[in-house]
């Protein structure tokens, strides 16, 4: 699970690097708050913000109201107005009550005032699945809003990216997303000494020849335990994590296809018009005659996701899954 | 009416100015439409302007606007060139937006205009977050939304009174109040026909004025703008009526001529008009100079747009990101 942390003693959680990330963005800037639900007074849904309310102030550290379409709508009236707001909503499920916001108003008033308006906002929220709770606090939309032109799409897996792209995310003048799963606010590691992030590029966290696997946030881990195991019978993956969802780095990606001819995507996403079928479009568009073989998908299963663990596990892309993948693209069935 | 009051000359001048300006500037955007040389919709105003001229006479350069897709007279009495408007309109990078907005979408950075929103109740919690900026760096602007009555009805609208009285934010909440919802008349479309009565829920201070009395408006507006300027949002509910179709598209089946008729007895232009004459505060000279000024402008504004030049397609995906940090 840290192959890619290099630990040497696990000293930190990813819900402490965020909330490291946050602590600091409040220092280093009067104009950055948090607001959300539950952030101040029960300290985040996640416990991300514990203790913040305390330090900072209600006013900065303000609780909002269960109004998803009021409270980021006037996140967006505050970055409009000069501040630099982080919005949390608690999953990206109740993200849809603030659709319209996002959408319609976010990631439209650059283009639509003809680059008179900037919105620096920035809205974080858990994603994902595998804790049992069912079909309305269990999905993976991320892929949705990467659709939608004007935001950028953050999808940190790592306790670096999870403490180093907030920054950079503040400091973008457009509207940033980032999707945090929920599965990984227990992770522990250490943080590596150099702290500053990029927020446009994907990397490679295990270099391989024969197959580029490439994915994202909490499925980072069960691919490069998928690749742990199948390296045992001389297959060699490259895991790559996508880290950005939009803009995606093609470049990093196709370069890796141009070593590997053959790609992978494990996505907690469903399968139809998800951001795995927007990968392996561009990955035909691009680079079709590197290939050796078709392009394969691990995705969610195409239901509402069930609350019992069986099925919830069936349903999810898991480490099997992606290994038998692995083999089959590989000829190496084992 | 408000025969009591007695504006003097310069101030009776540019209320019915500003209102006969924002009339003639939309007869002749709809003509313009129908030559087919603005395109897309085109929701016009008239009828309803004497709140948009009430309201934001009692507003400074400080203060934050934000309004619908109805906005041809916010924008101009916020001081945006009608140039700039006809051009937007007529799809030319002279546009106010560069003619990526047209007309629903009227934006002006240097007046704090911020849209120009088309989607009803979209534009209540952007106001609210515009006026929580102003509270948290300890300015003095406010921020006026406008929306009709139809927003009421969207969460949106709950949200943004219930954030705004929690938060005590100078946010000043204008409703025109038209009657209809597109073509939804309010009987169908609002349980609680008060709208300003709404406001009660939230512990919001509230009026309702008849939104064809400019003088009314400003009144109540002044009170309105007084309290929002102390730190407390303000709703107030301006009664008026549209006299024209929805949009170019209305066959306005859902209401009759007699209705329309009726309303433009109180035509807020001739009301006030007839007022100030019957006051002896400026006569038909007066009015002629107004049309003789407004006339020009408007024609300025269409050889503005005529002129104007089309931003070129290598442009197209500019301003999707921002191109400068902020």
């Amino acid at each position: 699970m840290n192959a890619v942390l290099n630990i040497v003693a696990p000293s930190i959680t990813y819900r402490e690097a965020v909330a490291e990330a946050i602590r600091e963005a409040m220092e280093a800037d009067p104009r950055v708050f948090l607001l959300g639900e539950d952030v101040g007074h029960y300290g985040g849904c996640f416990g991300v913000s514990r203790g913040m309310l305390t330090q900072y102030g209600p006013e900065r550290i303000r609780d909002a109201p269960l109004s998803e379409t009021g409270f980021v709508g006037a996140g967006i009236g505050a970055a409009l107005g000069g501040m630099r707001p982080i919005i949390e909503i608690m999953t990206v499920n109740f993200s849809l009550l603030a659709l319209d916001q996002i959408v319609n108003t976010a990631a439209t008033l650059s283009h639509m005032s003809g680059g008179q308006f900037h919105v620096p906002i920035v809205i974080r929220m858990a994603t994902g699945g595998g804790k049992q709770i069912a079909a309305q606090h269990s999905h993976s939309w991320e892929g949705w809003f990467a659709h939608i032109p004007g935001l950028r799409i953050l999808v940190p897996a790592t306790l670096e990216d999870a403490r180093g792209m907030l920054a950079p995310a503040l400091a973008d003048p457009d509207p940033v997303l980032i999707f945090e799963n929920q599965t990984l606010y227990n992770l522990k590691g250490e943080l590596p000494q150099n702290r500053t992030v990029d927020i446009c590029s994907a990397k490679i966290r295990r270099s391989g020849s024969d197959v580029s696997l490439l994915t994202y946030g909490a499925s980072l881990y069960k691919a490069l335990e998928a690749a742990a195991i199948v390296a045992e019978s001389g297959i060699n993956a490259e895991v790559i994590d996508l880290r950005v969802l939009r803009p995606l780095d093609d470049r990093t990606i196709m370069e890796s296809i141009r070593r590997t001819h053959r790609a992978l995507i494990v996505d907690e996403g469903w399968r139809s018009g998800g951001i795995s079928a927007e990968i392996a479009a561009r990955i035909t568009e691009q680079s079709f005659y590197d290939l050796d073989c078709p392009v394969e998908r691990v995705c969610t299963a195409e239901i509402p996701l069930p609350y019992c663990k069986h099925l919830e596990d069936a349903s999810l892309p898991q480490t099997a899954t992606i290994v038998n993948s692995l083999r089959k693209m590989v000829g190496k069935d084992g | 009416m408000s025969d009591d009051l007695q504006p003097d000359y310069e101030k009776a001048r540019k209320l019915l100015f500003e209102m006969v300006r924002m009339r003639r500037f939309e007869e002749r955007s709809i003509e313009s439409y129908q030559s087919g040389k603005i395109r897309g919709f085109l929701h016009v105003y008239i009828g309803e302007e004497a709140v948009a001229t009430g309201v934001m006479g009692q507003l400074k350069a400080e203060d934050s606007i934000v309004a619908t897709y109805r906005e041809h007279g916010h924008a101009l009495a916020r001081g945006i060139s009608a140039k700039s408007i006809m051009a937007e309109m007529y799809g030319k990078q002279e546009g106010c937006a560069r003619g990526r907005g047209g007309s629903m979408h009227l934006f002006d950075k240097t007046k704090k205009f911020y849209g120009g929103n088309a989607i009803v109740g979209g534009g209540l919690p952007l106001a609210v977050g515009l006026a929580l900026a102003d509270k948290m760096q300890q300015r003095t602007g406010v921020t006026a939304c406008f929306f009709g009555e139809g927003a009421t009805a969207e969460g949106a609208f709950h949200e943004s009174m219930n954030l705004a009285a929690l938060w005590k934010v100078p946010v000043l909440f204008v409703c025109e109040n038209n009657l209809y919802a597109m073509g939804t008349p309010i009987a169908v479309e609002l349980a609680q026909k008060n709208v300003a009565r709404m406001a009660d829920s939230y512990g919001i201070a509230n009026t309702s004025v008849d939104g064809m009395d400019v003088l009314a408006v400003v009144e109540a507006a002044k009170t309105a703008v007084d309290c929002v300027r102390s730190g407390q949002p303000y709703l107030l509910e301006c009664r008026t009526y549209r006299f024209r179709p929805h949009s170019m598209f209305d066959a306005e089946l859902y209401r009759s001529k007699e209705e329309v008729d009726q309303w433009k007895r109180r035509d807020p232009i001739t009301l006030f008009f007839d007022q100030l004459n019957r006051a002896q505060v400026l006569d038909v000279a007066d009015l002629e100079a107004i049309e003789a000024e407004v006339a020009r402008e408007i024609d300025d504004a269409v050889d503005f747009a005529e002129a104007g030049t089309l931003e070129p397609i290598s442009d197209l995906l500019r301003f999707v990101y921002s191109e400068a940090a902020v």
